[in-house]
């Protein structure tokens, strides 16, 4: 096993990115998913918290290919700090409404809008930046529990 | 990467199909368990157990393919259970609210005693 990777430099300076820019395409987010969950298990995520993470971020990227159209991929990085991750997955479509819809509240499940509600369910933070012309950038943080 | 579908028939006082499905139900495998299970109801399958024990990953169009199944089923009188044992699937029937909406049973005999 790997160690993990030391995390004592301030906030500012150990933000360590990974990218992985992936094809629009349904096939290429089981491989996003899993990069992202070696990423978390090189930290010290407990193996429930990285789940949540694979979940989050491939939710994330589905929305992307589903809804954004003219996109031709999805770019996803993960910036590694002391106490948290933070994951961004960005397409170059005209986006997606994920900002309406209510944060813990499900009445009648629907087959669409899940993947949303759970993104905001298993991430600590979530925050969209809608752009017509440059697309949606989904920003989502993860703490460390200590 | 890959989701395996099979299906039985149990024919006992009532006819059950049980769909097992092994590996992953993602946005690029949920078409293939959709059309099986769109299949079956489409020949008259109303009483389904869809046997989740071996998926070891599901996401929100794995849920929609079975909330789907499940709308279309309950307008012929049928229904749908679960049978799923792994706590991260769970966590998501039970963040979703579904648990509330399946039946959902940790062995298949649980799910078929109760559909």
């Amino acid at each position: 096993m790997r160690e993990p990777i030391a995390l004592h430099q301030t906030a500012e300076s150990a933000a360590n990115v990974v990218e992985l820019r992936i094809p629009s395409k349904a096939e290429w987010v089981g491989v996003a998913r899993l990069a992202v969950a070696g990423i978390a298990s090189r930290l010290q995520f407990s193996i429930e918290d990285i789940e949540d993470l694979k979940l989050a971020v491939a939710e994330a990227c589905t929305n992307c290919i589903q809804h954004a159209t003219g996109s031709e991929a999805v770019l996803i990085s993960c910036a590694i700090l002391p106490d948290k991750i933070v994951v961004t997955v960005q397409d170059s479509g005209k986006g997606f409404a994920g900002i309406g819809i209510a944060p813990k509240e499900l009445g009648e499940p629907k087959v669409g809008g899940l993947g949303v509600f759970l993104i905001r369910s298993l991430m600590d933070d979530v925050d969209y930046e809608l752009n017509p012309e440059s697309g949606t950038k989904l920003t989502m943080t993860k703490f460390l529990r200590t | 990467m890959d989701i395996k579908v099979n299906v039985r028939e149990l024919n006992g006082e009532r006819n059950i199909s049980v769909v097992d499905l092994n590996g992953e139900i993602d946005v690029y495998t949920s078409p293939k368990v959709k059309e099986t299970i769109m299949e079956l109801i489409d020949a008259g399958h109303y009483a389904l157990v869809i046997n989740l024990e071996n998926v070891r990953y599901i996401d929100s169009t794995g849920l929609g393919v079975l909330i789907g199944g499940l709308k279309r089923v309950r307008e012929h009188s049928g229904a749908v259970n679960l049978v799923c044992t792994n706590p991260q699937i769970k966590k998501i029937f039970d963040i979703t609210g579904l648990v509330k909406i399946f039946g959902i049973y940790d062995t298949e005999a649980g799910a078929c005693e109760n559909l």
